[in-house]
């Protein structure tokens, strides 16, 4: 076992540096970052290349990954070269924005997940019950959907709510800009009341896309669960249908939306793309799309060191998981 | 369908149920009957009552989108009306920002967004059945490079080769497709694959080894018929998949950019209207849900007719 954990994280290593390199690549040989300098009036061609050279954009691009690739290694992760944010350190603002994902996504992942699982073993043990069509047919219209419309339909309406709340003399609910950078204040209740109204329209959006997906994996597991010999041999030696459910089908049941669970895990982590978008916060996602359009190489490598060893060490950790709980599976 | 499953199907399958008489005897006898494997799929899939509505409806629906606008008597370059007008019988979804009929955007946009869909499943389905089914079939070496390979998929983002492309080349639809199509083939090698490592240990390609075929032919000629209901469920979902990506990529104006257009776009331009032109957002969002819906369903279907542990004839 050791020894296949050790190979994983070597090959582990050598594919995030193939990663980089590439992306490093593509992302500084798509744009110039300092378009947005030059497009401004006035400006002399000597300040151009004084920020050029302080920024070290005059390097090739192969010795400006060199640079960068050589200073990770000792610890230094670079620094910004996007114009409205020159020189910011990637460490801390990487850091920043995994906290702000981290605290959106965990709460709605489990949400999904818990949620997702009970209705899926629900509606496998009432195959073709009304249950079992509605939450069939609420999954497939939650997959059929783009995922930034759930996020835009929840903000429009929850805008006409907080309206609502206002005519009836209340403060207004809910929010729509991530939560604040200092930290909820106030007293307890209020710290709730915000809290909950920044989270809850992002927490639904995320969880409605990852029920789907649990739901009918649950239900896919459930179902062939049923149906297998063990279970018969339990009803056979005379169990309770309680006890044949909850022992035998849906602890056996429950391994592969597990392992499910823990691959998407990995992947969540960089980022809910188009829901920060849309409610306005600033983590994983958001780092990606602007550092993609602001041309930002070290900014994107300090995105992809962290996503991708997140990515990697989950799909490990599901693999493992996933041996240990199914014996049959051998690692090596 | 195969050619090696379907000369094998002449054996009983399910044991237990009486065999047929002789046919020319009796034909009236249908339970009894043994039917081909692709008879039978094809048999369970009409009778999957959600997969054939969803595929009655798809079908009207393209068919629509390509016809519809030759009757419309304008073109998408008439911005003769003002900008935002309201609903009325010449513009039935109203016109957007600078005076454009949105029904006939939604119209090119479904067309364009189907046209995406097909070149991304097409491309896809070719690399992940070829990935996956050498890795399967070969294993050691081939298996390591193409799980590489798929690794580094997995952790690279698909933004940032959209990006590149869009600033080299320009975000033409088929561009956005052929992006797509070279980034989504990942799940599909990863369930050809399963199958093909547990296919490779049957005697049939034991024996087509031992008659000396080559790889190639056994990938094309025995691998590859016998896990067509993977590929065909598995090319479905990623039809329904590329349509919705590439909405998202065109949200974040990472995805189609104009003259081109998709449904995708057209949402991305007029989803700020929500709260005050309600229409302008649910006419593009409702294709696209009415497209990757019935993809979904007719999706369901063929995994339902594929499944040989179906009892269903």
């Amino acid at each position: 076992m050791a020894a296949y954990i050790v190979r994983r994280v070597l090959i582990s290593i050598g594919v995030l540096l193939v990663a980089s390199f590439l992306l490093y690549l593509m992302v500084g040989l798509s744009g110039d970052p300092l378009a947005a300098l030059k497009a401004r009036p006035g400006i002399t061609q000597a300040t151009i290349d004084a920020t050029a050279r302080s920024l070290g954009l005059d390097q090739p691009i192969l010795v400006r990954y060199w640079t960068w690739f050589t200073g990770v290694l000792s610890g230094d992760w670079g620094t910004s070269v996007a114009l409205g944010q020159a020189r910011a350190e990637v460490l801390p603002s990487v850091g920043n924005a995994l906290w702000v994902t981290i605290r959106l996504v965990v709460i709605a992942e489990l949400l999904a997940l818990l949620i997702g699982g009970a209705v899926g073993a629900i509606a496998a043990l009432r195959q073709y019950s009304i249950t079992d069509y509605v939450a069939t047919t609420l999954a497939f219209v939650l997959f059929a959907m783009p995922v930034f419309c759930i996020g835009i339909i929840l903000k429009v309406y929850g805008i006409e709510l907080n309206l609502l709340l206002i005519d009836l003399g209340l403060d207004r609910w809910l929010t729509t800009a991530g939560p604040p950078a200092g930290g909820f204040t106030g007293s307890p209740g209020e710290v709730f009341f915000k809290f909950t109204g920044a989270y809850v329209l992002p927490t639904i959006a995320l969880a409605a896309i990852s029920f789907a997906a649990y739901s009918r994996f649950q239900r896919a597991s459930m179902l062939e669960t049923m149906r297998s010999d063990y279970v018969r041999t339990a009803r056979a030696k005379g169990l309770t249908e309680r006890q044949v459910v909850l022992r035998h089908a849906l602890r056996n049941a429950l391994l592969p939306v597990t392992t499910y669970f823990a691959y998407n895990f990995g992947a969540v982590f960089g980022g809910a793309i188009v829901t920060e978008q849309v409610f306005g916060w600033n983590g994983m996602g958001s780092l990606l799309v602007r550092s993609i359009q602001q041309y930002d190489p070290n900014m994107l490598m300090g995105w992809l060191i962290v996503t991708a060893t997140i990515v990697i060490l989950f799909n490990l950790l599901a693999d493992i998981t996933y041996s240990y709980l199914d014996p049959r599976i051998r690692l090596g | 369908m195969a050619e090696t499953t379907e000369s094998t199907q002449t054996a009983p399958t399910h044991p237990g149920k009486v065999p047929a008489p002789s046919p020319g005897t009796d034909g009236g006898d249908v339970g009894g009957e043994f039917l081909s494997q692709g008879q039978l799929v094809r048999r369970r899939f009409l009778r999957h009552r959600a997969a054939m509505t969803a595929l009655t409806v798809l079908v009207l629906y393209v068919l629509f989108v390509y016809i519809a606008p030759f009757f419309l008597g304008y073109s998408l370059t008439d911005l003769d009306a003002g900008s935002y007008e309201d609903p009325s019988p010449a513009h039935v979804f109203g016109t957007d920002q600078v005076g454009a009929d949105v029904f006939s955007l939604v119209m090119r946009g479904s067309q364009y967004s189907l046209q995406i869909g097909v070149l991304t499943t097409v491309i896809a389905t070719v690399i992940g059945v070829l990935m996956g089914t050498f890795a399967g079939y070969l294993r050691r070496g081939t298996d390591a490079a193409v799980s590489r390979v798929t690794d580094l998929f997995l952790v690279v983002p698909l933004q940032a080769a959209a990006a590149v492309l869009i600033a080299g080349v320009g975000g033409s639809w088929w561009l956005v497709g052929l992006v797509l199509g070279f980034f989504l083939w990942t799940p599909i090698a990863r369930v050809t694959r399963a199958e093909a490592l547990a296919l490779a240990q049957r005697e049939f390609i034991e024996a087509a080894r031992a008659s000396g075929a080559t790889t190639w032919r056994i990938v094309t000629k025995h691998l590859v018929p016998n896990m067509i209901g993977t590929i065909v469920v598995n090319a479905t979902l990623t039809l329904a998949l590329a349509v919705l990506t590439e909405a998202a990529l065109s949200f974040i104006g990472l995805g189609v950019q104009i003259p081109d257009t998709s449904l995708g776009l057209v949402l991305n331009q007029n989803y700020t209207q929500l709260a005050t032109r309600p229409w302008l957002f649910w006419a593009p969002f409702v294709a696209i849900v009415l497209i990757s819906l019935t993809i979904n369903f007719i999706g369901d279907g063929l995994r339902d007719a594929f499944d040989p542990r179906q009892t269903r004839r």
